[in-house]
């Protein structure tokens, strides 16, 4: 192999990824509007018989995005962005090709399993992790086969030096390989029983208190390991390439990257406040959490600062557009996050609308921006096209960050009035309201929440729209664009 | 030494698992065997009460009910006594929730009755006005898993040493020797109810999903220890 030729990378398996990102997106985000706008109208809740409630949808919804469309998008941007950092084509190794085309390939079994028997009410009720024992068992096989892509690629690199993205990468690897098994295990009581009952059911290895600690020790890093690391990666990765310029510093980087590895995972026992866990944990959970927050600001200021003095290319590219801001809601939702694990706040905010409130501001504004952009910022280059329309980008911009700000305050607002209402006392220190007046009280601002819906999912038809146009339609380009996305 | 360690994927793996792994042995194995205790006197979940609450897990409940009651007085106030970690020593898996869409259910056995139940589930607006519950009509017809319920007791019992009976043990002739008895005690929740199709259900020998979930709502609260307190 000649080490001076240009190297010609073979996307075809980030294309795959690409396709089922879209695909779980739509579909995950239409879920999400329909379940909220379920709870600003209940009559919604029987459009499809038993498997159309609320309660039935909303773990399929969690799913959907995160699995579906998040973990498709790390997948996608891995397999574009690790040949280029490592310097490595797919096309060199058939053993590669093939681990990965595998993965894709099971991972797409997994998926339509999991809509199903989610669907169909089998399921663990432990949160993202609610997928039963035989797919658990598909999930790590999936998983491994993801590292051994991983390593193979590292092991045949020209690149000696790990680009910061590959250590994001690598920790998400690493990290929910970790967490998913602890959290998961479980005994199948069609085989402890001698074959009696359901093939599927299971019970956890660990009981009440123990359970949920453990549960929150991965529902917690869940979000640190599938929501944070692996979006950081991206950031590290495209917003440099589309802009241009060299990440600011690398020693906030370094701070950064160790700083959030190490401070994560005590975090977990935040989501335990108050509860029977014992209390120098939940004292601990408080504690790390704000700590977090220097880790987290740490890369969204070093990216934020990689544009400097090229501030210019937020009002010429939308793709900078979609990464400035990705950038800013990660720095309010992990200043968001660390306020709400104060065990104070937490009495008021733990229960109610502020904590899917805060979630959605991290996913729709911060992951899904994210993914967005980098979706769009790999299609010229993949597809040899430029992005159809930049119009449509612009567009999209402006409606999904209404969208987000809807959102969010009208849950801030919900939030803080439901747990204000649980608590308040009249004058003889009686409770003041009952239950279903904190619920009906809450009727706008969960029509408003199903409104950010409708505008995000709009936003989200135009993002699909336009790659399926640049991938079928659009101008072609003789050559690989350097920085800037070409795009009409 | 991070320069090095940027070059040296294996090492560096290594490190990043070193590093994230840390918390979790200081945080969460230290306390494993002092959290599990059951209070004294707490009985495990008769099948059909295991069959309700696989019925709550299946329709999802916990999307907007908790089962975790804290150490306030507003919420002592409308749900009574806090929650205790003794008393989820059976619970596998928990199911505190992690969103009050609707009340906390942790002692919902304590102040509502079979009737509560069956008319709340067949249509919320009814016994609740502005409730944005859905109604759960298909419980009442649906079947309830009851011979996987029971493969779940003998799973913990076996497993997890969950205090059973002798005659709940491996096998299908067990299963079978063990079935009139969860016939029984759905027959007794069958008497409060109303709804005919399920009471025929019942005598019929089979048991509506409604009736098991009823089963387990009953449960919840302090009757699967108050009884058996040593005075």
């Amino acid at each position: 192999m000649q080490s001076n030729a240009a190297l010609e990378y073979d996307y075809s398996v980030a294309k795959l990824f690409t396709y089922t990102a879209i695909l779980f997106g739509l579909v995950g985000m239409l879920l999400g509007t329909l379940i909220a706008a379920q709870m600003a109208f209940p009559e919604l809740n029987y459009l499809f018989g038993q498997y159309g409630t609320f309660s039935r949808l909303r773990p399929l919804h969690t799913n959907v995005v995160i699995y579906g469309f998040t973990v498709s998008g790390v997948f996608a941007t891995f397999y574009y962005s690790a040949q280029r950092v490592l310097k490595v084509s797919m096309a060199e190794s058939k053993f590669i090709m093939f681990v990965g085309k595998l993965q894709f390939g099971l991972y797409l079994i997994a998926a339509t399993g999991m809509v199903v028997t989610l669907l169909l009410g089998i399921t663990t009720t432990k949160e993202y992790a609610q997928m039963e024992w035989p797919l658990d068992i598909l999930i790590v096989l999936i998983w491994v086969l993801w590292g051994v892509a991983m390593f193979a690629l590292i092991g045949i690199r020209r690149e000696k030096a790990l680009y910061i993205s590959m250590w994001y990468y690598i920790a998400c690897f690493l990290g929910v390989a970790m967490l998913y098994l602890f959290n998961n295990m479980e005994v199948p009581t069609y085989f402890a029983s001698g074959g009696i009952g359901s093939m599927w059911h299971s019970v956890s290895m660990y009981s009440g208190t123990n359970d949920a600690l453990v549960q929150w020790w991965w529902g917690h890093n869940a979000v640190a390991f599938v929501f944070t690391v692996p979006i950081v990666a991206m950031i590290y990765y495209f917003l440099p390439k589309e802009s241009g310029q060299a990440v600011y510093s690398y020693k906030l980087s370094l701070l950064s990257f160790w700083g959030l590895m190490f401070v994560y995972l005590w975090a977990g026992s935040h989501h335990l406040l108050w509860s029977t866990v014992p209390d120098w944990m939940q004292t601990m959970g408080s504690v790390f959490s704000v700590v977090l927050i220097l880790p987290s600001w740490g890369s969204a200021i070093n990216m934020l600062l990689t544009m400097k003095g090229e501030w210019n290319q937020l009002t010429e590219n939308p793709l900078i557009k979609f990464m400035v801001l990705a950038s800013t809601f990660y720095m309010l939702s992990t200043l968001e996050g660390p306020i709400q694990a104060i065990k104070s706040v937490n009495a008021i905010a733990h229960f109610t609308d502020w904590i899917p409130g805060h979630v959605h501001d991290g996913v729709l504004g911060w992951v899904a921006f994210m993914i967005m952009a980098a979706l769009f910022h790999m299609a010229p280059r993949m597809f040899k096209r430029e992005i159809y329309s930049r119009k449509l980008i612009e567009a999209q911009f402006w409606i999904q960050t209404t969208a987000v700000v809807l959102y969010f305050t009208s849950m801030w607002i919900a939030g803080i009035t439901q747990g204000m209402m649980w608590r308040a006392v009249d004058e003889y220190g009686n409770l003041m309201y009952s239950f279903i007046d904190t619920v009906t009280v809450l009727h706008p601002y969960y029509a408003i929440r199903a409104l950010a819906g409708v505008l995000y999912v709009t936003g989200f038809v135009m993002f699909a729209y336009n790659m399926i146009k640049t991938m079928t339609s659009s101008k072609v380009l003789t050559e690989e664009p350097q920085f800037k996305s070409p795009m009409a | 030494m991070f320069h090095w360690l940027e070059k040296n994927p294996f090492f560096f793996a290594v490190g990043v698992f070193l590093v994230i792994a840390f918390a979790g042995l200081v945080e969460i194995l230290p306390n494993f065997a002092e959290a599990s205790r059951p209070v004294v006197g707490l009985k495990p979940y008769t099948v059909l009460q295991l069959a309700g609450k696989n019925v709550y897990m299946k329709d999802q409940c916990i999307a907007c009910h908790s089962q975790l009651i804290r150490p306030f007085k507003a919420e002592t106030d409308r749900y009574g006594q806090y929650s205790l970690s003794g008393e989820y020593a059976y619970d596998r898996p928990f199911l505190w929730g992690s969103k009050r869409t609707g009340p906390d259910l942790h002692r919902v056995g304590n102040y509502r009755t079979t009737e509560w139940h069956e008319n709340h589930m067949w249509d919320p607006t009814s016994v609740v006005p502005g409730s944005i519950m859905p109604a759960y009509k298909h419980m009442f017809s649906n079947a309830a898993d009851i011979a996987t319920a029971y493969a779940e007791a003998v799973t913990v019992k076996n497993v997890f040493h969950t205090p059973y009976g002798d005659d709940i043990k491996a096998g299908k002739k067990a299963w079978e020797a063990y079935r009139p008895k969860v016939l029984a005690e759905a027959k007794k929740i069958a008497a409060n109810m109303k709804n005919k199709d399920v009471k025929d259900a019942v005598n019929a020998g089979k048991v509506p999903e409604i009736v098991a979930l009823i089963a387990y709502l009953n449960s919840l609260g302090s009757s699967r220890y108050e009884a058996n307190k040593v005075k």
